[in-house]
């Protein structure tokens, strides 16, 4: 089960991110989750968002070059010590984590950690059969 | 002023230079027509023999050659000697595909070095300077012309090349350099370098023939007050000979065309047209000495004017303005000619799509050159580590077409400025001319 997660490339400067920010607000996308990785020139963006078809349209058509990457998102008790007990079952299976994030919901108690890897599938089992849950684009976006 | 090498023929009546001309122009032409078959086969396009060619006066008649001729003849197409004559080959800094060799027979070797002396002794110098020469050498024509010029002058010559300021600043404190011979903006660099070591008055330097590049008065001024030292423009190609074609005197009002060797004639970049002296247009120029590899009428593309005003340093060759511009998209980054095309070629090559822009700065008298490509679908990954690959895979590339470093900015697709529809590939924002 993968979420989908769209990764947009900016240029690192002024007034982009706000550009962007316009093109959803204008087009009503909802945003989830956000997360941005930078270099000195240009970054990648990434988000998470209720209608991931319509969203990838609406950046193509506003001259974005953007693509959709399917990634794991699990769900966490918002407690101490739960951030750790995911890595350390990656760590133990050697599963390299390209990147992550998290976030958190209306749903009480509960947050959402976002999951890069180079394997989903492997990862995906892997975490079930560690008893942690994966989660649908669909529950992400649940009000 | 009495600085010269060879005052009889720096100082020669233009009677006696015209008579030079008209005799090696004739041999020249006999020489290429017998000898090159690329050469006959141009003449007799035009319809023409050598005995068309009597004098001066002629020389419009014969065919321009241009870079195009010297890349379509490589390597040998316009060899006029056997190479078993030949001692050396120089080549043009730029790169595959643009790249240009020139052979030389020592008599060649002999007449450049000959050009670079004439240089030197009109900066003031002597067999009792240091002439410290950080050019790079190898097949780029600086190092070994100044070098070459330096020992006819009888100087102490010391073959430092390009590179390593650290060691050039010591070698020039110790030993007492008095000449320096590098690219105007490696100069202004040193210069710079010298004052925050606080060495000002450590070096014995008074003089610089800095060359390879366009360069302004106001750098000119710049490096004069930082280094105490008087500051004189050399002028060179190596399909020519390389440095040394032309060079400042003590006027500093433009550079002496060593015309015993190199005709020149101003033309119109458009129609051809040889324009009379004093007028703007581009530099053309016949070599009439050379053994190896004469050119007739080789088009520079450099754009300049001819003045035979009267030089207060008593000679009495023609003189060349700076170059103003260029008649082509030729840029001299670092000292090194750079066609966009070659970019361009690099980003095809390597699967990007042709929408780049180059820009061009001078910071703190260093060029910088940067590349902004236009980031694409194909190439955009969600992995930032993969497309920093690509950006550095690219430069890497750019780097071994170029031989200089340039700088890889991935931008936004459509945000290259495009004026009519069509994008502005190059923007040069150094004040050059």
């Amino acid at each position: 089960m993968t979420v989908k997660q769209i990764s947009v490339f900016v240029e690192n400067r002024p007034s982009t991110l706000a550009s962007f920010a316009k093109v959803l607000a204008e087009n009503g996308i909802d945003i989830r989750a956000l997360s941005i990785s930078e270099t000195r020139d240009f970054g990648i963006l990434r988000i998470i968002v209720d209608d991931s078809y319509k969203t990838a349209c609406v950046l193509k058509d506003a001259g974005y070059v953007c693509s959709i990457t399917p990634v794991l998102a699990a769900e966490l008790t918002d407690e101490p010590g739960s951030l750790y007990k995911i890595l350390d079952i990656l760590s133990r299976h050697d599963i390299n984590l390209e990147y992550t994030y998290a976030f958190i919901t209306r749903k009480k108690d509960v947050a959402y950690m976002i999951i890069r890897v180079e394997d989903n599938e492997k990862a995906a089992d892997i975490l079930a059969e560690n008893g942690v849950r994966l989660v649908s684009q669909e529950e992400l976006h649940l009000k | 002023m009495g600085n010269y090498f060879q005052p009889e023929i720096e100082c020669a009546s233009p009677e006696q230079i015209r008579s030079w001309q008209d005799e090696r122009l004739v041999k020249t032409v006999r020489h290429v027509y017998q000898n090159v078959p690329y050469y006959r086969s141009l003449m007799e396009k035009k319809g023409i023999t050598p005995e068309d060619i009597r004098s001066v006066d002629d020389l419009h008649k014969l065919p321009f050659l241009t870079k195009d001729d010297l890349r379509d003849a490589y390597p040998y197409g316009l060899l006029a000697m056997p190479l078993s004559d030949c001692v050396r080959i120089q080549s043009t800094s730029g790169t595959t595909g643009r790249r240009v060799v020139a052979f030389y027979t020592q008599h060649d070797i002999d007449l450049w070095d000959e050009c670079c002396a004439r240089a030197i002794v009109a900066a003031g110098g002597t067999k009792e300077d240091v002439v410290h020469v950080c050019y790079g050498y190898g097949l780029f024509t600086g190092g070994p012309g100044l070098n070459g010029g330096s020992h006819k002058v009888g100087s102490l010559t010391l073959p430092m090349s390009s590179g390593n300021t650290e060691r050039q600043i010591q070698f020039m404190v110790d030993l007492g350099s008095t000449i320096l011979c590098c690219t105007p903006s490696y100069a202004a660099y040193l210069a710079e370098s010298i004052h925050e070591r606080g060495l000002r008055d450590k070096i014995k330097l008074r003089a610089g023939i800095f060359g390879a590049e366009a360069w302004s008065e106001e750098m000119r001024r710049d490096i004069q007050d930082k280094l105490g030292i008087k500051a004189y423009d050399i002028y060179g190609l190596t399909e020519i000979s390389g440095p040394g074609v032309s060079f400042e005197c003590s006027e500093q009002t433009g550079m002496h065309i060593n015309e015993d060797h190199f005709i020149a004639e101003i033309i119109n970049p458009e129609t051809g047209e040889v324009l009379p002296d004093g007028e703007k247009g581009e530099l053309v120029f016949t070599s009439i000495s050379k053994e190896a590899f004469p050119l007739l009428r080789y088009r520079t593309r450099d754009i300049c004017v001819l003045s035979r005003k009267k030089c207060s340093c008593g000679r009495t060759h023609v003189k060349m303005s700076k170059p103003m511009g260029r008649s082509d998209d030729m840029l001299i980054i670092k000292g090194v000619n750079v066609f966009p095309s070659q970019i361009e070629t690099v980003l095809l090559n390597k699967g990007y799509p042709a929408n780049y822009q180059i820009v061009v700065t001078r910071v703190n008298n260093s060029d910088k050159l940067e590349v902004q490509v236009e980031m694409t679908p194909e190439m955009f990954s969600d992995s930032l580590g993969e497309i920093s690959g690509r950006e550095k895979e690219l430069v890497d590339a750019l780097k071994a077409m170029l031989g200089i470093y340039a700088d890889v900015h991935l931008v936004a697709p459509k945000t290259i400025t495009r004026s009519e529809g069509k994008a502005v590939r190059v923007i040069d924002k150094r004040k050059l001319y």
